[in-house]
């Protein structure tokens, strides 16, 4: 029998010990990794020295590749907040009666493959795809607009796959809000907007939170979207990694670049929290 | 001039879902009105269409003598306590009690004096830089309360305040609630569910049932004087006798009750003949309990409740009815199988 102190811990042994295999363990690796030699024969020789690090810090293409991709997660989340909170509003708010049918509707999508769904972007957005065509057709353009392989393709791809997590954690925010606090607001003399902006916007806010920091930190680590619907001079840090390790074979550059993003990410969450813990409290107070 | 009325006023929710039906309802200024029905009778929507939360289908809804039916919530100056308090949880007790008058364009001294007012009238002063959620149950609703009062409402209304509250804290509450409205003259609608609220605070109850209002009156009347079944049974304890009315005379009216014998009811709800089968009301406390053989009915004890102060016994007369009685106990209770004599006042029964 386990004693009753360690029994969390033996309940939690199997995630422990797949998280422990499966993302500590090569976190690691690739921590070792960054401090090993690259040999001109492109053999990687066992090593600690930090001029892995020296050289990708100090080149400022990595740092610009690091903010390009920031700059586009952001704008993506932002598009996000955007788009899916009217729509989390709706779902929440509707009198439809089904409302397990509509939140159903919304992960469907998950159902295809994540890159065939990717894929299906190229159909739409392409020289001949369906957007230029029907703006040919109805001759709004008289030749195809570059919709494709652009920083706007990658936006695209990922707030379609994004919105769902957005507007699934908004939603719960927004359903868990008492309707009767807005009925207060309007009974003490707001107008509707008032009230939106004086309870129902701040009372959301943990759900819109959370769902920034999700919808940024996927957009950040992605690799199929930029891949698959990303140029030429589209500058996604998964790639630069990509290139380094499977392209050029160069295991200690990749490492470096691997735990750049990391930790970058690291520090984005880290500060994020902080700052959102202030909402949290107002979760707890809604209760 | 009359804080509120309602004329004809009527809301569906559906086509087969009438929740109020053509329900008029006067609230004098200062009086405190309650609506009292169980849960589904269409009080709280009464006091919603009031408030402006919903708009009745048919029918007026005045205030102070104008017409509301097309002024939005947030014009009403209307002052609404909600059943779960409905403190926001985000924002200060200050900020709470103060947000009605922001949104009237009060200076920021004014609201800061008024605010302080607010807090002393609900006797929670000091707490202003606290949050919602560091308050009891009890502290919020009075926050609630300051909050509504803070306006200066043409009208105050009150959704089910107590019901979260513990049952001691409850009470509290009541005279409290009761003592704050009479001192400052506010008319107040009190929707409840609870009859020893309505009949404790109210200067006007109206017993609602299924969209209807049964009966309007004062607690002596509504309780004394129960017109439908449905209000004698809602308040208090009431046997129903059935009954055939035998004779009327200037003294009482008498009634057979079969194999139990007769009875003389001095109180009608509406006017018999003799030959009429008829129900009688009688309270289950107005029940006096004499040795046999004293006149009155004659019983035996089929049931005992020990309550302590109270003894609630079920009295079976001679043809298998059975009748309610509650005593307050000042010897022992009677026992299983007693014969005893109920003795019933003519001016407690009401013929219905």
């Amino acid at each position: 029998m386990v004693r009753a102190e360690y029994r969390p811990y033996f309940l939690l042994s199997p995630a422990l010990i797949s998280l422990a295999l499966l993302l500590l363990a090569p976190v690691l690796f690739i921590f070792v990794y960054s401090f090993w030699l690259r040999a001109a024969n492109g053999q990687d020789i066992p090593a600690f020295q930090f001029g892995n690090w020296i050289t990708v810090g100090g080149d400022p293409f990595y740092w610009l590749a690091l903010r390009e991709t920031f700059k586009i997660s952001a704008i993506t989340t932002v598009i996000c907040m955007l788009v899916g909170y009217p729509t989390a509003y709706f779902l929440a708010r509707c009198r439809f009666n089904n409302k397990a049918l509509l939140l159903f509707l919304l992960f469907l999508p998950f159902w295809i493959s994540y890159i065939i769904r990717t894929f299906a972007w190229i159909n739409v957005l392409g020289k001949s795809g369906f957007v230029n065509s029907v703006l040919l057709g109805i001759g709004i353009i008289d030749k195809p607009l570059s919709l494709l392989y652009n920083d706007f393709s990658v936006i695209m791809g990922l707030v379609y796959f994004q919105l769902p997590y957005m507007i699934i954690n908004v939603y719960v925010s927004l359903d868990g809000i008492d309707r009767n606090l807005e009925s207060a607001a309007r009974t003490l003399g707001c107008t509707a907007w008032q009230t939106f902006r004086e309870v129902t916007l701040p009372l959301s806010l943990p759900g819109l939170g959370a769902g920034s920091l999700l919808c940024f930190v996927l957009a950040a680590g992605s690799f199929v979207t930029p891949r698959l619907l990303g140029g030429t001079d589209t500058l996604f840090f998964s790639q630069l990694i990509y290139e380094a390790i499977i392209s050029q074979l160069d295991w200690p550059t990749g490492s470096v670049l691997s735990l750049m993003l990391l930790l970058s990410l690291g520090i984005i969450v880290a500060v994020y929290n902080r700052f959102m813990s202030l909402s949290d409290i107002y979760r707890s107070f809604a209760k | 001039m009359n804080a509120v009325e309602l004329h004809r006023i009527t809301r569906r929710f559906s086509s087969a879902v009438v929740a109020v039906d053509n329900i008029d309802l006067t609230v004098p200024a200062g009086a405190f009105v309650t609506l009292l029905g169980p849960s589904g009778c269409g009080k709280t929507t009464t006091l919603r269409m009031i408030a402006g939360l919903e708009t009745p289908d048919e029918g007026d809804v005045m205030i102070k003598g104008n017409r509301m039916n097309e002024v939005p919530i947030h014009r009403r100056n209307l002052g609404m306590v909600f059943q779960n308090y409905a403190l926001f949880p985000h924002k200060t007790i200050y900020d709470n009690v103060a947000f009605g008058l922001k949104y009237r364009n009060v200076g920021k001294d004014e609201i800061r004096r008024r605010v302080k007012q607010a807090l002393d009238i609900v006797r929670l002063p000091g707490v202003e830089e606290r949050f919602p959620a560091q308050l009891s149950g009890g502290q919020q609703q009075r926050i609630a309360l300051a909050r509504a009062l803070v306006i200066e409402p043409d009208v105050l209304l009150l959704d089910e305040p107590l019901s979260a509250l513990d049952a001691n804290l409850r009470e509290e509450m009541r005279v409290e609630l009761k003592n704050i409205q009479r001192r400052i003259g506010v008319a107040t609608v009190f929707v409840t569910h609870d009859q020893g609220e309505a009949l404790a605070m109210s200067d006007l109850v109206v017993v609602m049932n299924k969209g209807h209002i049964e009966q309007m009156g004062a607690p002596t009347e509504v309780y004394e004087q129960p017109r439908s079944e449905f209000v004698a049974s809602f308040l208090g304890n009431a046997n129903f006798l059935p009954a055939t009315v035998r004779q009327v005379a200037s003294d009482g009216i008498s009634v057979d009750l079969g194999a139990a014998g007769a009875l003389l009811v001095s109180d009608a709800a509406r006017p018999v003949s003799p030959g009429e089968a008829v129900k009688v009301v009688v309270r289950a406390e107005k029940i006096d309990i004499a040795p046999p053989g004293n006149g009155g009915l004659s019983a035996t004890v089929a049931d005992v409740d020990y309550l302590g102060s109270m003894a609630r016994y079920q009295m079976e007369l001679p043809g298998g009815h059975r009748l309610l009685s509650l005593v307050s106990l000042k010897d022992r209770a009677l026992e299983l199988g007693q014969s005893v004599s109920l003795q019933i006042n003519p001016r407690h029964c009401r013929i219905l």
